[in-house]
């Protein structure tokens, strides 16, 4: 069996021990790689605090990375989350996975609290813990400067050192491991950056069968309008969804309370194009290249950053939301979380926040200053919580929501609310077919067959995480491309529904996990707005209020389908 | 769920691909719904739906010609006996099927491997097995591909055992049935009552190509899923979404300004790039693209040897054409190979183009009259032509 190294490392920081141990076989065929690594590896530990000794945090690749399988850059980093409680994978791009494979390890596994700031080193077979209390508080790219070229470099910024609930990891600069603040569990093992490098090839099984998949994935890719299209994501990266968030007015906008903003033609993809003379550039052995880098090197921010430090916030300045996305990078901090807790404070306030004042509050949160800056650090529920008025958190589980109002699209009102991670676009990805009409177009506005389909994706990208590969390019292909292409990898027989198992076994891990957290139907739903207030209609489209009968009729459909009888009779009595 | 099995259904017989009673639809969320009981002999498929995890799932005993289509490719295609598929050449299936698995029972072990697989299988003696990881529409859509991909591969396969002379007379009484069963899908050259003249407002535009739409549709220039429409403005283009049905663009329209500052035309057809250039390139405003059968055969027919089989479709050094109408190569959608590149170049000089292994694009001015016409033009002359190459392979025993 070729794909993986056979190899990974443990690491304790409190007793500074190391040790390289063979990737089980059970893990490799139960779990795969990536995100069901992680989950796996951190089932005996989930009810243990972020911050315990005992946590471990878990940064492992999939059996497609470096190898030549299209978009087979990135990697998972798992653990539990400070603000949702959830268990929380984030797959992270760059090339940090490709280096640990090449350096001869599937994953590393991270437990322990050091006494001093330090920072891992993997160099091949050498695996060293350095202390680095010079770098204490220094920002990702310091910190990054601090290696050559050749390695790569995971690294926390203050955000994370000072436990920001939402702190992230980043990896070569500009790569996040955001969402759910696994930066702020680093930063609780003090463990500042890990650097990696290593140049040994990934074996395959049948490099021929591989270029043979690859060709077809690559056909695919070519024919689809939202990946190489010339309004798709290698020309504009995720801004090329401005204009359409825009024109099917589900854009969040003042906290939610509108769904179109006038301003947002000021950050569309075609915008930031021209003002900034962009280039490609993305992850290691990736064609679409979706990652936008100025002519004078500025970082273009992903749709959703934009549309929530813009519309969300009711800005349309530009040179702020570019700004405030390089800021959020450089001190280790989620983007869509910053964003919209400062818009949910705004809202508490009764006002909008300059740009000025929401740059100034983004450096006040890394580094927890001030106390409004330090109870913004908490994320939007805590705080809004403290306030009184935990309703005015347009989160799920305490994760703020991305830009897609679930008002526009009801396929995404119910995967916010089943997520085991809380509110995240990113594990079923309904925008695919009720947006972008891949594979095929759905109803935005209807829940008819949406529990199952919500169902279905969810294991799809759940097997993506963990192959890893990219979900970008699962808007034009489907497991049964790339069931052929890790065939080819590994020489073992995988079909799409071999992997669909695996993915409902990783899925199902995590629900358990977080139901032994407490976790039940109450927290698989919506904030309450959705239900009450409309959206902005016009030009046709009316966004009325999700109807809650429907909405909990769907999610017991969704209960059914997946067995979950706990949760199923919770909703039944809410019904 | 039923609304929607039933609409499908109706979909399937309209195209002529089987009759509704033939069919077998499942649509699922958390409940199962089929469209009728099933008889002993498909009681399987429950257990095919057991195992995999997918929202729909289809089986078909195809109409004529397709049921005696699939029967000579499932008895006379070399690779069904050797890897128990077949590997058709056209755009559709290189693009998007790869291959298609030929079961030679109705087990439902084999189907669910199959369907593991790929989108779509044959069953020998049993007719064609699709799903839908998410919607009764994608099982719909296989099956319509299915069939057109066997209809393609058949008629170009055939041609070329008439030429090899290696056809007896079973053989040429299949051909004869088939023929007989697909005349009523050839074109006719009746004219229609389009919209005529310059559109001047969204409104018009709209319910032009709506319109056309379901005459190309009708008429089996396509099956009513690929192929796109464009009209364009002075500032802009309104072209078919990526995926929506021609017969059904009402809410399927992307408006799309030619200067490229909304990228809001990211859901528009994946040969968007193509019109635009193709509008470029003519001055002409309104084109239709659909995949009509026999053009396809058509531009796939050459008799030259020593060429690598593999990179006709995208890169063919010839200057071909069927009966003056130019043949280009050129994959679907963007990269350096893609028919955006080729298929306009074509039609500054003339109103219609093949495009190798895959359709037709066709071009006019103001309304979609011309544009039509010449789609139904080119079909017809494709199959005269292949009708002639018949008659002179086969010694006029057709
Ligand atoms: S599409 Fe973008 S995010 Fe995905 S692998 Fe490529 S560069 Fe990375
Ligand atoms: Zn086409």
């Amino acid at each position: 069996m070729s794909g993986y190294t056979f190899r990974s490392i443990h690491v304790d920081l409190s007793s500074r021990t190391i040790e390289a141990v063979s990737t089980s076989e059970q893990l490799r065929e139960e779990y795969l790689g990536g995100r069901g690594f992680g989950v796996s590896l951190l089932s005996d530990f989930m009810s243990l605090s972020y911050d315990n000794p005992e946590m471990p945090i878990v940064f492992a690749t999939g059996p497609l990375v470096g190898t030549a399988s299209p978009t087979s850059g990135r990697m998972s980093v798992v653990s539990r989350s400070p603000l949702t409680g959830t268990i929380f994978d984030c797959s992270v791009g760059g090339r940090f996975g490709t280096m640990l494979k090449r350096a001869g390890y599937d994953y590393i596994r991270i437990t322990g609290i050091s006494e001093r700031l330090v920072v891992l080193e993997i160099d091949g077979d050498a695996v060293t813990v350095r202390d680095a209390g010079s770098l204490a508080m220094k920002p990702v790219s310091a910190v990054a400067q601090e290696y050559s070229s050749d390695w790569s470099t995971a690294v926390i910024g203050p955000a994370g050192e000072r436990q920001v609930r939402y702190a992230s990891i980043i990896a070569d600069g500009h790569y996040a491991a955001g969402r759910g603040g696994l930066g702020a569990v680093m930063g609780a093992k003090r463990l500042k950056a890990i650097a990696v490098r290593g140049d040994d090839p990934v074996q395959v099984a049948d490099a021929g069968t591989l270029k043979s998949a690859g060709d077809a994935v690559m056909r695919l890719l070519r024919s689809s309008q939202a990946v190489f299209g010339e309004f798709g994501l290698s020309e504009f990266g995720t801004a090329a969804l401005v204009d359409v968030i825009h024109a099917r007015r589900m854009e969040p906008t003042e906290n939610f309370r509108k769904t179109v903003f006038a301003g947002s033609g000021a950050y569309s993809g075609y915008a930031m194009k021209t003002r900034y003379r962009t280039q490609k550039t993305g992850c290691s052995g990736c064609p679409v290249l979706c990652k936008k880098i100025g002519a004078a090197r500025e970082v273009i921010p992903e749709y959703e950053t934009v549309s929530h430090f813009g519309a969300l916030n009711s800005n349309s300045d530009l040179a702020s939301i570019i700004e405030a996305n390089r800021l959020c990078n450089d001190l280790g901090m989620d983007t869509i979380t910053a964003a919209a807790t400062i818009a949910c404070s705004a809202e508490l306030q009764g006002r909008t926040i300059p740009p000025d004042e929401m740059l100034q509050l983004l450096r006040e949160i890394a580094d927890r200053r001030s106390g409004r800056a330090n109870e913004l650090a908490e994320g939007s529920l805590r705080y809004a919580a403290a306030q009184g008025r935990p309703d005015l958190s347009m989160s799920v589980k305490g994760l703020e929501l991305p830009a897609y109002d679930p008002r526009g699209a009801y396929g995404t009102a119910l995967a916010y609310a089943t997520s085991n991670r809380g509110g995240c676009h990113l594990r079923a990805y309904p925008i695919s077919h009720e947006i972008l009409r891949r594979p095929v177009s759905t109803d935005r506005f209807s829940f008819a067959g949406k529990a199952r389909i919500i169902k279905i994706a969810e294991d799809l990208n759940a097997v993506v995480d963990s192959l890893t590969a990219c979900k970008f390019v699962f808007f034009a292909v489907s497991l049964e491309e790339y069931a052929k292409v890790l065939s080819a990898v590994t020489g073992r027989h995988h079909d799409m529904q071999s992997l669909f198992r695996i993915g409902e076994r990783i899925w199902n891990a995590e629900r358990r996990m977080n139901r032994a957290n407490g976790f039940s139907a109450a927290d698989d739903d919506l904030p309450p707005r959705f239900f009450t207030d409309r959206g902005t209609s016009g030009g046709f489209v009316e966004i009325r209020p999700i109807d809650r009968t429907e909405f909990l009729h769907a999610r017991a459909n969704y209960y059914r389908i997946r067995g979950y009888a706990a949760e199923l009779a919770e909703s039944h009595c809410e019904q | 769920m039923e609304k929607t099995v039933q609409k499908y259904l109706g979909k399937i017989e309209a195209q002529g691909l089987a009759h509704r009673d033939d069919v077998v639809l499942f649509a699922r969320d958390a409940d199962v719904y089929c469209n009728r009981t099933l008889r002993e002999d498909e009681r399987e498929l429950h257990a095919v739906l057991e195992t995999m995890n997918v929202s729909s799932l289809l089986f078909a005993r195809p109409a004529e010609p397709y049921w005696t289509i699939l029967e000579q490719i499932a008895l006379r295609d070399e690779t069904v006996p050797a890897e128990g598929r077949i590997v058709p050449r056209d755009a559709e299936t290189r693009t998007f099927l790869h291959d298609i698995p030929v079961l030679e029972h109705f087990w439902a072990a084999d189907i669910a491997a199959a369907l593991s697989r790929r989108k779509t299988a044959i069953i020998r003696g049993r007719g064609i097995v699709t799903f839908g990881s998410m919607t009764p529409e994608q099982s719909y859509i296989m099956l319509s591909s299915t069939c057109f991909t066997a209809f393609v591969k058949y008629f170009s396969d055939a041609l070329h055992r008439f030429r090899e002379a290696v056809v007896d007379e079973e053989d040429l009484a299949a051909f004869r049935r088939i023929w007989r069963a697909s005349k009523p899908f050839f074109p006719g050259g009746e004219i229609l009552q389009f919209h005529t003249g310059t559109a001047n407002d969204d409104d018009m535009v709209l319910a032009m190509i709506a319109e056309v739409g379901r005459a190309v549709v009708d008429h089996h220039l396509v099956d009513s899923f690929f192929g796109n429409i464009s009209y364009a403005t002075d500032d802009c283009i309104y072209i078919s979404q990526t995926g929506s049905s021609l017969d059904e663009l009402h809410g399927c329209i992307d408006k799309v300004p030619f200067d490229g500052t909304s990228s809001a035309g990211i859901t528009a057809s994946s040969e968007l790039s193509a019109h635009k250039n193709i509008y470029r390139a003519t001055g002409l405003n309104a084109i239709l693209h659909g995949h009509p059968k026999f053009a396809v055969i058509m531009s796939m027919d050459c008799e030259r040897k020593n060429c690598d089989r593999e990179l006709c479709y995208k890169a063919c050094p010839e200057q071909r054409s069927v009966h003056g109408i130019p043949i280009v190569s050129g994959e679907i959608g963007t990269g350096a190979t893609a028919l955006m590149h080729t298929a306009p170049e074509a039609l500054r000089k003339d109103r219609g183009v093949i495009v190798y292994g895959h359709g037709v694009f066709t071009a006019g001015r103001n309304d979609f009259r011309q544009a039509f016409a010449e789609l139904q033009r080119v079909e017809r002359t494709c199959v005269a032509a292949y009708r002639e190459e018949v008659e002179k392979a086969s010694g006029g025993r057709i």
